[in-house]
């Protein structure tokens, strides 16, 4: 029997899924191959708003092998549109915060009016992707343009156009909660401000666009659906539903899938269109997004405006906030309420805030809709809070270093109530943690705060301009309602786990491989695992919002510790000891204390085995299978401060990111090379958000940027080394002590540049409250800054 | 119209329209699925193969234009079980996570290692600009790629 | 994204291709390095019944000198060029420029004369062309003419190539011996395409003389020359009063287009200080 070295938690093993995916075995939606499948282009909105006089597309069914042309009214008169409130909040929340909410019910192809350009018209379904594009060409469309409702505010305000007739208004949700006395803090504070910050609209934009595949099966009424998702069996029931079926005769499957960060973390009509269309043609049916498509159609994200009111004291100590943002949620509403509520309860960040309140207002425009991206509205609420804190640094002379430190919670008050309710209901209490720590360790992976200094005022006396910004944020992970495992040991002696998680990359066959070692004292390898499949588990949630470690890792555990006492039971049997006296080592079990008395879980899971001549106990049943959904008690805080360190190009308005260091803690690490890989890559997403990448309309609702050459994904080039440090308190709410790391990264950059950038420029008095940082605009506040 | 190449050492034959572009043709008529498609406009960089000995976007060329070419795709980098040594690197050093740029990253890694062995961090960068990463940040490949021009210079 | 039908030639000669071009008119396109041509293909924003694809046309494809003079076949690749001993000893502006144009798989099958024929006001081998004052070789039915680059852009996406034309040559008088060169460029992502740039040459002619030429990219509708901003160059120098007055002159100069990325105002601010930064650029390079 080998001898095998645990744990195996927080080691930095290399990935299991490299192989495929470097040698070109890895199998994305798109590589699928059916027999006689099928192919899918829309025809798609040229106006941002209109009401739909006529799709005609008898020209596109003649067209060469064209199978199915179909319109939104003709749909819409077989599939309704999907249920609304996809993502419905508990009533623990609804009962707790004020709040009104609308939710318009979008169909599977727009039939009574276009609201966004782009919004699909008609669908053609033909024997390849060229013929149906060419076919699309062929449908005539006959709209009726209508004003569009572009600005959010001109939205919400008197006699603009109106998106959902029925609904008589674009303003579809309102709330607002608050603790402590916000007014009368306010209007007592030695020094207030009041800001506008505007965050703009930008994207996922993974690699892999997203893609559907469907295939239905006459002979048992089975559908299986092939979707690049992030939460399988949130497709499942909306298809089912939308079908007609029954939910077990609906299966959802995720292959490689090329990224989601968000963008395919809900669900869309054409998850629910492409398997209506392989029922109906008794053919497999596929539709393959092109980039284009994405950027006109998936969801887009960020694009709020918060105005800001603080009062603060003489050292820098905030005494109230006041926040009252409006956030531009597109055609329609895919997520609730959800990203709002985010932004509310995270603006406070790693501070104290006894005074606080934030009111929402979520409206409707002629826009792509938004969605969650990364951070789901973390980026928005961080960008503004720490503008603020550098804006009260600023206004008392104060290091902005300082300012957050004095505002921080120390670790001593750990845990914290923030004393407002997160989106599971439950009461916000960060459950561990070092802010103040974690700002010192940032400050030195960056060179140190004096040292910097230093070297910018020698770098200012050679006309260079030099900034340093910090962007801190916590962040609630892990969230319910719940992630299953089921944790199998297989007759042959093999190990598997499966579970409604979703990978886009992150790892996840290696990292729980290693959870599951740790559980069963095996090798990674040793561990098969079924993921992102809804025939692998009854019930799964999927991976959005950070999610996935916790709350998988925490199933893991719980589903094992239950299995363990079966297998302990025949192990006994076959020892003929008691179970209390055996434990699990090196790929068996054996009796604790007597070497050489180790029976291999291959030999216990025959021995469990239904049937003849099996070595069971009395009154233990056959087979090794448990199941545990975790539902965790509620949200785990991570945590991180980021520091930049900028150069501007003032003629030029570039701005050139010379260091980073992120101090970062989530818990218990699981796998620490994965764990950087994750943080860089949120960084670098947050880096593009504020330097590069914007989804930019004009006034009639045209997308100007909808190519990847004016959409500006970050390059190489454009990324500066990161220096990470890592902090560990354990979180007490699951098992193994992870909390989330999946968003984070993004969650700082855009503040902390724009920190960056201020302090750089703060001669001239630059004040970048105002997402993206562009170079026109920098040059010209430049310029203003000049002449003031 | 038929066309007939070399891929990966294998000679190949399609039938296929003149408007096929070479990413599809790879991926559905040859079911060289490795080649990923990205954009079909050029700029990510996912579907760079080697036309001829130099890297190419796929999607920018037809599948006609390639009769009597010789391409290598990712699923001819590895000799046998073996990885090659840009794969190898791009593994222990973290280089990927969902995968989909991979195929392009490496194969434009190879490109540029041909013209310039010895290269610099910053050069490395500028090269690997022509490929789109979106979930690592980048670093890492930046890392692997040093890495494996080091191996690739002791071969 | 996939492209419309078309019609799909691979003439192997000259004649055959200019013999199709007449057969079309301007229902063809000719496909040459197709880095922008199948872009707009596959956004099916350009729709040609028939592509005469001149990648296999014999005799388009060298790099030689010809007395004072360099001649480029039409269809060189970006890279061939990129990778020119040839080139970097006699043209290095030009040599500079290809670095700035895409990334080395794009180069791998762009072309020079594609990139000319395509006319985007932002391409820097139209600039380089207009900065070196150097000229083209058309053939058409009616047999050979040379086209100055002066006469050569008419707007965007426009020459005055006539539609049954085929580039066939690029032109460009081999730069002095010893001359500085530079060409500044402001995108907001490497690789992309400019929203400004400016090329410098500097020629050191004796006695502290000096020949001067600058050319913008990305900021008008066609790739122009600074002449005025020149001629204050030469006549004062590379003090920094002189430097100041040639990019306000530059300034001056140009019609800027006005875009998602850059109003006319910040291109005709980008115009100055990339004149200056291209300038003292290329002084100091002077042998």
């Amino acid at each position: 029997m080998k001898t095998i070295d645990t744990p195996w938690v927080g080691r930095s093993i290399l990935r299991r899924e490299d192989r495929r995916l470097l040698t070109g075995a890895g199998q994305f939606t798109a590589d699928l191959e059916l027999p006689r499948m099928l192919h899918v282009a829309f025809v798609r909105s040229p106006l941002a708003h209109a009401t739909i006089r006529g799709v005609d597309v008898s020209a596109a069914v003649k067209a060469p092998g064209v199978v199915l042309a179909m319109n939104g009214a003709e749909l819409m008169a077989q599939v309704p549109p999907a249920p609304d409130a996809q993502l419905s909040l508990p009533s623990k929340w609804t009962a707790t915060v004020q709040h009104k909410f609308l939710n318009p019910a979008q169909p599977l192809l727009a039939h009574d009016k276009v609201r966004f350009v782009g919004e699909a018209l008609a669908v053609i379904v033909a024997d390849s992707r060229y013929t149906a594009e060419d076919a699309a060409e062929l449908v005539a469309v006959d709209l009726d343009p209508l004003p569009a409702a572009i600005d959010v505010e001109q939205a919400i305000g008197p006699g603009a156009p109106v998106l959902h007739d029925h609904l008589a208004t674009n303003l579809i949700g309102e709330f607002a909660i608050a603790k402590g006395n916000v007014a009368a803090a306010l209007a007592a504070a030695p020094h207030r401000l009041e800001r506008r910050y505007v965050h703009h609209r930008y994207a996922a934009m993974p690699m892999e666009c997203r893609g559907v595949v469907a295939e239905y099966e006459r002979r048992n009424d089975r559908m299986t659906i092939w979707s690049s998702t992030q939460v399988v069996h949130w497709v499942r029931r909306e298809a089912a539903h939308v079908l007609g079926m029954a939910e077990t005769r609906v299966r959802c499957v995720a292959l490689d899938v090329g990224g989601g960060f968000g963008v395919k973390g809900h669900v869309y009509p054409e998850d629910l269109l492409i398997p209506f269309l392989a029922r109906r043609l008794g053919r497999p049916v596929r539709w393959i997004e092109d980039r284009h498509e994405h950027l006109l159609c998936s969801a887009h994200s960020r694009d709020q405006i918060h105005d800001v009111a603080v009062g603060f004291d003489d050292e820098g100590r905030i005494l109230a906030l006041r926040d009252e943002f409006t956030v531009d949620c597109g055609a329609w509403n895919t997520l609730g309420a959800g990203i709002a509520y985010n932004t509310a309860v995270h603006l406070p960040g790693p501070y104290k805030l006894a005074n606080y309140s934030s009111s929402a207002k979520i409206a409707v425009t002629n826009k792509v809709p938004n969605s969650a991206y990364r951070g789901a509205g973390r980026p928005e609420a961080a960008f503004a809070m720490e503008r603020t804190i550098d804006l009260i640094a600023r206004e008392l002379g104060l290091e902005p270093a300082e300012v957050r430190r004095r505002n921080m919670i120390p670790a001593a008050e750990m845990p914290y109530s923030a004393g407002i309710p997160y989106r599971d209901g439950e009461p916000i209490v960060y459950d561990s943690g070092d802010y103040p720590r974690a700002l010192d360790e940032a400050l030195t992976a960056i060179g140190g705060l004096a040292e910097f200094r230093q070297r910018q005022e020698a770098a200012r006396e050679q006309g260079r301009h030099l900034g340093l910004g910090i962007g801190c944020y916590v962040e609630g992970t892990g969230v319910g309602p719940f992630e299953g495992a089921t944790v199998r040991l297989d007759p042959g002696g093999q190990l598997y786990v499966a579970s409604g998680a979703c990978p886009q990359g992150q790892g996840m066959e290696t990292i729980f491989a290693q959870v599951m070692a740790d559980q069963w004292k095996v090798t990674p390898d040793d561990v098969v695992l079924g993921l992102a499949d809804t025939a692998s588990i009854a019930m799964g949630f999927g991976t959005i919002a950070s999610r996935s470690t916790v709350t998988l890792s925490a199933a893991i555990h719980q589903a094992s510790a239950k299995l363990r006492d079966k297998v302990f039971a025949v192990a006994a049997n076959m020892l003929e000891c008691a179970p209390a006296d055996l434990e699990l080592r090196d790929g068996g079990v054996g009796i604790v204390g007597v070497p050489g008395t180790t029976v291999s879980l291959a030999k216990i899971a025959a021995a469990a085995r239904p049937g003849w001549d099996n070595a069971r106990p009395e009154g233990v049943e056959a087979g090794l299978e448990e199941t545990y959904y975790w539902e965790p008690p509620t949200v785990t805080w991570s945590y991180a401060v980021h520091v930049a360190i900028v150069e501007i190009d003032p003629e030029l308005g570039r701005v050139t990111v010379e260091k980073y260091a992120v101090a970062h803690d989530c818990g218990t690490v699981v796998n620490p090379l994965l764990l950087d890989g994750q943080v860089a890559g949120g960084t670098a997403q947050g880096l593009g958000g504020i330097l590069m990448e914007e989804l930019a309309y004009d006034d009639a609702g045209q997308l100007l940027t909808g190519s990847l050459m004016d959409y500006l994904v970050p390059t190489a080039s454009d990324m500066p080394d990161i220096a990470m440090v890592h902090l560990h308190a354990p979180s007490p709410l699951n098992p193994l002590g992870v909390k989330g790391v999946g968003e984070g990264g993004a969650v700082a950059p855009p503040a902390a540049i724009a920190n960056a950038v201020c302090d750089a420029l703060a001669q001239y008095g630059v004040e970048i409250n105002r997402t993206p940082i562009k170079p026109e605009a920098l040059v010209a506040a430049i310029e203003a800054g000049r002449k003031r | 119209m038929d066309v007939a190449l070399t891929v990966n050492g294998k000679p190949e034959r399609g039938n296929c329209e003149p408007r096929k572009l070479l990413v599809d043709f790879l991926r559905e008529d040859l079911g060289l699925t490795g080649t990923h498609a990205g954009c079909e406009h050029g700029v990510c960089g996912a579907c760079t193969v080697l036309v001829d000995g130099h890297g190419v976007r796929s999607c920018l060329m037809f599948a006609a234009q390639a009769d009597g070419a010789e391409i290598i795709t990712v699923e001819g980098l590895a000799s046998g079980g073996a990885l090659h040594p840009l794969q190898q690197a791009f593994h222990e050093h973290h280089a990927l996570q969902c995968g989909f740029c991979t195929p392009g990253m490496l194969i434009a890694a190879l490109d540029f290692l041909t013209v310039n062995p010895s290269p610099t961090d910053a050069e490395i960068r500028d090269a690997l600009s022509a490929v789109l990463c979106r979930c690592t940040g980048y670093n890492n490949i930046v890392k692997a790629v040093a890495a494996a021009a080091e191996k690739m210079r002791a071969k | 994204m996939k492209p419309a039908k078309f019609d799909y030639h691979a003439p192997a000669s000259l004649d055959e291709a200019l013999a199709l071009l007449a057969r079309y008119g301007d229902e063809a396109r000719l496909l040459a390095g197709g880095q922008s041509l199948v872009p707009m293909m596959n956004f099916r924003l350009v729709a040609p019944a028939a592509l005469i694809d001149l990648n296999r046309v014999a005799d388009l494809d060298h790099i030689v000198t010809d007395g004072a003079m360099v001649r480029i076949g039409a269809m060189t690749r970006q890279r061939t060029i990129e990778f020119s001993p040839l080139i970097a000893d006699r043209l290095p502006l030009l040599q500079q420029a290809i670095k700035w144009i895409g990334h080395l798989p794009t180069r791998s099958r762009g072309t020079i004369g594609g990139s000319i024929a395509h006319a985007d006001p932002a391409a820097e081998i139209p600039m380089v062309l207009r900065a070196l004052d150097g000229e083209v070789v058309a053939r058409g039915a009616g047999g050979e003419r040379r086209i100055a680059a002066a006469d050569l852009f008419l707007s965007p996406l426009t020459t005055a190539l006539a539609p049954d034309e085929i580039l066939t040559e690029i032109r460009l008088p081999a730069m002095p011996e010893g001359a500085g060169c530079a060409i500044e460029e402001f995108a907001r992502r490497h690789g992309d395409f400019a929203i400004a740039s400016v090329a410098a040459m500097v020629v050191h002619t004796g006695g502290g003389r000096y020949t001067v030429r600058l050319a913008t990219g990305g900021i008008g509708a066609v790739p122009g020359r600074l002449g005025a901003a020149e001629t204050i160059l030469e006549q004062q120098g590379f003090g920094a009063a002189a430097l100041a007055a040639a990019a306000e002159k530059a300034a001056e100069l140009v019609d800027p287009l006005s875009d998602h990325n850059a109003s006319a105002d910040f291109r005709r601010h980008l115009t100055a200080v990339l004149t200056r930064r291209a300038a003292i650029a290329a002084a100091r390079a002077v042998a």
